[in-house]
């Protein structure tokens, strides 16, 4: 196993570790919606590398295309029931969000 | 070189958590994405960087940004609790990292090894198109609802608020 393989698992695991964290202490649900988009950065990266290291780079781009098309309706969708929540509550903080 | 482009990558992403603007953790959003493409270039997979280059550290930011700018601007009182409040929060933030990042590769580790000493495929011939249309005709069809229910889900949300 080679160094730059144990080196882009430690980032993926440590981005993965990031993002989740993140959703752990956040209220804001915009900051909510960064930390997914961080969580899908790393599942990115571990299919990028999984393909390269399998030598299988084509099967690994049409995941990470269809992991791409997912991520940016969600985000499209998350965005627009966020600004809807926003004009109901007059406030991101899903603390205050419980009336 | 792709030792740096990795440690940029992840900088950019505390940048995105910690940061107290969220226009400017957008932008970090969008620096790690297309470090992330960088990567993806270097790793030979220049259809899937391109994607990632155009669409996740180019429109997702347009998204966000057009969203914050519809949100109302707090009052300077507001924002300075609000970074106290933030300070607190990323106290133990060094912590978590290293007890997770622990845990999650001692638990994966065996599996990795597994995977990197055993699942390699000789070299494919095989191109990105050739598979998506021949072998996984499924996926394309799916991609394709989730784009209609994306587009049908936002169209809902703007007639919700014209009529409001």
């Amino acid at each position: 196993m080679s160094l730059l393989f144990v080196i882009f698992i430690i980032s993926v695991v440590l981005i993965f570790a990031i993002g989740i964290y993140s959703l752990l202490v956040t209220h804001n649900l915009m900051r909510i919606l960064i930390s997914i988009e961080i969580l899908t950065k790393g599942v990115t990266l571990l299919l990028i590398v999984a393909g390269y290291i399998s030598k299988n780079m084509a099967m690994a781009q049409a995941y990470v295309i269809t992991v791409i098309i997912i991520e940016v309706v969600l985000m499209a969708v998350a965005t627009g029931l966020v600004l809807g929540l926003f004009r109901a509550n007059g406030t991101l903080d899903t603390r205050k969000m419980n009336r | 070189m792709i030792i740096i482009l990795l440690a940029g990558m992840i900088v950019c992403a505390v940048a995105c958590i910690v940061l107290g603007n969220l226009v400017k953790a957008g932008v970090a959003m969008a620096a790690t994405s297309a470090i992330l493409s960088i990567v993806m270039f270097i790793l030979k997979a220049p259809l899937a960087a391109a994607f990632e280059l155009s669409v996740c550290a180019g429109l997702i930011p347009v998204i966000f940004m057009s969203t914050i700018s519809m949100i109302n601007v707090k009052s300077k009182e507001e924002i300075e609790e609000m970074k106290k409040e933030r300070k607190k929060r990323f106290f133990l933030f060094p912590v978590f990292l290293i007890i997770l990042g622990a845990v999650v590769l001692a638990v994966m580790w065996p599996h990795i090894v597994d995977f990197s000493s055993s699942y390699i495929i000789p070299a494919f011939t095989r191109n990105v198109r050739d598979i998506l249309w021949n072998s996984r005709q499924i996926d394309l069809l799916g991609q394709i609802i989730i784009i209609l229910a994306g587009v049908f889900g936002v169209i809902i949300f703007f007639k919700e608020s014209v009529e409001e």
